[in-house]
């Protein structure tokens, strides 16, 4: 599958031709040579067919041997995978507060929908093009983005969205669109401990070779690394632990499923320090005795997965991947990428694994852990991408330098995604123990009403605190760092989280399930001007249950942002409600815009007054 | 770091058994909280749970609150206690997949957990379409017994009135997906007692719903019997027996003659009769 066959060939026959069969079978047939893997044969179905129809989805099932129920659950589940027909220039407008398509302070995905004629989260009739919003897609460092067939467009203004209209109505491949649209940089701002230096192809793996897997192991746990992915387990405990798992197999697995929103620090490891992220899988494989592993890449980052499969194969070739690697007698070890199809709780480690297993991406009871029952139930060390980048520049440098950065309880560095509204948006990476100030500093951010920490699911600071540190002891992060000025509606922002949770959410369990969309529909109540004092205490109430009953962390975090807007935002919330006692839920005005819609009329006549 | 010596102590002094609401409790090992508590006859309320059935921990129903053995005081705990009014002395897990460890000390009968349950069950009910009144499972039906257990007088929250699809293709079993609480007891009844694998669960979010592993997606084309045990299992009125719903009347129904507290009660349930065409 190339990014070529944009243009996808029209002369696909009615589905119920024979022929049409034939075709469909030998399609997923070479999609299964490609690779078996549920997901990836249902997204090149996706990428050809535009959809996956019924009679694809009974094909697949046949072909690959699992149950039909679990491919139509898969595609239930993804967000990139659909059973109706998307456009075939298939347009998701990122809805991030940093990325989204409001964040130059106009609606750009209106603006494309009202030029194409197009109803936002739907195809044209005559299937050229669909529009629809999607969680951030990790370009928040490069202003309003989206995805045009999983490609990302970045730096968007009003001008380009004309362009970009015209290029669709032209039906011009991407091919001939500005290559400078696709263009998408590092923007480095401030290097540390692991941007300055590369590990070179192979040096990690030398010197642990020299030591040994099990010193090598030791230097891990003595460096206190810690889990970059915000939770912030000991890398070294977790390999050890998995070390000492009995299984028929073990495995390593890079979580690269960057969902949290405001967060891209993967991304520009997996563009430039794509070595060092398999050299760190390839040190934890000796470790803990795999010969397997995978990367698990989110399906936003779909763009960098040829350049990281040339990576691979480089690594091949200089025996630093496959059998015997540098010589080492016994050291078997390969990696293999998988790539998500749009869902933020595959970033759970659990989920990332059901996933894996080409199910839907639902966290698992624990325990028991991945480390004991992981990947098809076997022994599994799941870590970040900075995580394993960190772990080969110790394997490389020793647990004395790592330690020599950050602090205490919080060794080393951290990668901060920043984004918002700063002069200098980029990638920062400094000490733990850093100040909030500190980093406003750096990227040039003056007049600041908030900061979100570690994305939705962190915390949202206010000026009072800027003093406090990032680290585990403090304000544990995963590397998204949010700036809101004083210009903000910061209520727009908290909602805009809220339906990000509710529309993540895997549904598992009750209180996320039903919670979630219970806090976006009461916060909804509450910006539109319809909001009481009741609505506000339910909000409390709901959140400290979504908070602490939840299954799994999505749950245990969604409401976080809701509880630190109401303690420390309180005006934000106030300022907005109606002072009665009560107001209802249902809204006779806005209950008759079906009835507008179909009518065409948006006059004020159409409309009751409800004041 | 509690040195190793005293570690040993406590494990040979401490007896296998386990606190539930200050009421010390017997289990063996490899049980869950759920296990010992049914096997002592103490009700924890759930939907999800069926003794025999891998456990799901889905519902949040059991939800009970174990006592932090020693309460930390670590630093990376903060971000938990700068939180509102949020009860650090205790964490919050589900009965039906959690270990017993010998001198847990868990809170399952309080007023707290129950009106935690209440708003849970509140939930369920609203974001399906439940009409009791109209509904053929009213009085054997476990969610609204349980609503019942836990004084629910309303569904508190407005209605979600979502549209679910109805499959009445089959001769003998009627799915009515406005009543499921995506429980998964069929899907797991199915695939671990019946060998069928008739049923899963599909989408994500609210939009997540029990679909049915046949080529047109309808239960007629299933290998679903009235046999089995997915075919009785529903806890709720989304899977039904055809021409049997009103055998029994309404007041001689299994919860009009039992609480849903009393433990056992599953025989009872499943022992509904045969389709007539059978």
């Amino acid at each position: 599958m190339t990014w070529g066959t944009i243009l996808r060939n029209d002369s696909i026959t009615s589905p119920n031709s024979a022929n049409s069969t034939g075709l469909l079978r030998s399609f997923i047939a070479g999609a299964c040579v490609e690779s078996p893997h549920l997901l990836h044969v249902l997204y090149a179905l996706q990428l050809q067919y535009l959809h996956i129809s019924d009679q694809a989805a009974r094909e697949v099932a046949a072909h690959l041997g699992v149950p039909l129920s679990q491919v139509e659950a898969v595609i239930g589940f993804y967000s990139f995978l659909h059973k109706n027909p998307r456009g075939r220039f298939d347009i998701l407008f990122s809805n991030c507060t940093s990325c989204g398509y409001t964040a130059g302070g106009t609606d750009l995905l209106t603006m494309l929908a009202r030029r194409l004629g197009v109803v936002a989260g739907s195809t044209r009739a005559d299937g050229l093009v669909s529009i629809g919003e999607t969680s951030c897609i990790g370009m928040c460092d490069h202003g309003a983005a989206l995805l045009v067939n999983g490609r990302p467009v970045v730096r968007l203004d009003a001008a380009m969205i004309e362009r970009i209209a015209a290029l669709v109505e032209a039906g011009t491949p991407l091919a001939d669109w500005p290559a400078g649209w696709f263009q998408v940089d590092d923007n480095i701002r401030v290097s540390g401990l692991l941007l300055s230096d590369d590990v070179a192809a192979g040096d990690g793996l030398r010197a642990m070779l020299a030591c040994g897997a099990s010193d090598t192991l030791n230097e891990i746990i003595q460096s206190g690394l810690r889990g970059r992915g915000g939770a912030g387990f000991s890398t070294g405990m977790k390999w050890q632990f998995c070390r000492e798992a009995r299984g028929a197999a073990h495995y390593v697995v890079c979580n690269a499923d960057e969902g949290e929103p405001g967060t891209f620090k993967d991304r520009i490891l997996l563009h430039s320090h794509a070595d060092a992220v398999f050299e760190g899988m390839t040190v934890c494989a000796s470790v803990i005795g795999a010969e397997r592993g995978f990367l698990y890449l989110r399906g936003e980052y779909r763009y960098l997965l040829p350049q990281l499969k040339s990576v691979l194969a480089h690594r091949r070739e200089l025996g630093l991947l496959g059998s015997n690697i540098l010589g080492q007698p016994g050291f078997d070890f390969d990696i293999g990428i998988v790539v998500g199809a749009g869902a933020y709780i595959c970033g759970e480690e659990s989920a990332l694994i059901e996933s894996l297993e080409g199910k839907r991406g639902v966290p698992r009871n624990r325990p028991p852990f991945p480390v004991t029952h992981g990947y098809l139930g076997q022994p599994t060390v799941v870590n970040n991408v900075e995580t394993f980048v960190a772990a080969a520049h110790i394997a490389q440098r020793g647990s004395a330098w790592f330690r020599a950065a950050g602090t205490e309880k919080s060794a080393g560095s951290k990668i901060l995604s920043v984004s918002g509204d700063c002069a200098r948006p980029g990638i920062y990476e400094f000490p733990f123990g850093v100040s909030i100030q500190q980093v406003l500093d750096d990227c040039g951010a003056s007049d600041v009403q908030a900061v979100q920490i570690g994305g939705p699911s962190g915390t949202l600071i206010d000026q009072e605190r800027f003093n406090r540190k990032l680290g585990f002891e403090d304000l544990p992060t995963g590397g998204s760092f949010m700036v809101f000025g004083q210009g903000r509606d910061l209520l727009a922002i908290i909602v805009n989280f809220a339906h990000f949770f509710a529309h993540e959410s895997c549904g598992f369990c009750t209180p996320c399930r039903v919670g979630t969309t219970l806090l976006r529909n009461g916060l909804d109540k509450i910006a539109r001007g319809h909001g009481t004092r009741y609505d506000l205490d339910e909000m409390w109430r709901l959140a400290a249950l979504v908070k602490r009953r939840s299954h799994c962390g999505l749950g245990q975090t969604a409401a976080n942002p809701v509880l630190d807007g109401l303690q420390r935002f309180p005006q934000v919330f106030e300022s907005r409600l109606i002072h009665r006692e009560f107001e209802p839920h249902f809204n006779l005005d806005a209950a008759l815009e079906d009835a507008r819609e179909i009518s065409q009329r948006d006059d004020a006549a159409a409309h009751l007054n409800q004041a | 770091m509690t040195d190793m010596s005293a570690d040993t102590k406590q494990n040979t002094i401490t007896p296998n058994t386990i606190f539930i609401d200050g009421q010390e409790i017997p289990f063996s090992a490899g049980q869950t909280i759920m296990d010992a508590a049914l096997a002592a006859g103490v009700y924890i309320p759930h939907l999800c749970h069926r003794p025999g059935l891998t456990p799901h921990g889905s519902c949040k129903l059991c939800t009970v609150d174990i006592r932090n053995r020693d309460v930390s005081s670590h630093d990376s705990d903060r971000r938990v206690q700068t939180k509102f009014s949020v009860d650090t002395d205790s964490r919050s897990v589900s009965a039906c997949t959690t270990p017993v460890v010998a001198g847990q000390q868990i809170s399952n009968n309080t007023p707290a957990l129950n009106e935690v349950r209440k708003t849970i069950t509140q939930m369920l009910f609203v974001e399906g379409n439940h009409l009791c009144p109209s509904c053929e499972k009213s009085g054997d039906c476990t969610l609204q017994a349980v609503g019942y257990h836990l004084g629910m007088l309303d569904g508190h929250f407005p209605q979600f009135f979502p549209r679910r699809a109805v499959d009445a293709s089959h001769p003998a079993v009627m799915l009515d997906r406005d009543r499921c609480i995506l429980c998964e007891l069929c899907v797991r009844a199915s695939r671990e007692i019946d060998g069928k694998n008739v049923f899963a669960i599909a989408g994500r979010g609210t939009t997540a719903h029990l679909i049915v592993n046949s080529p047109s997606g309808k239960l007629a084309d299933s290998g679903l019997e009235t046999g089995d045990m997915a075919a009785h299992i529903c806890p709720v009125g989304a899977i039904l027996i055809r021409e049997h719903g009103y055998e029994v009347p309404i007041g001689r129904r299994t919860f009009d003659l039992h609480q849903v507290g009393e433990i056992g009660l599953k025989e009872i349930i499943l022992t509904k009769t045969r389709h007539t065409d059978e």
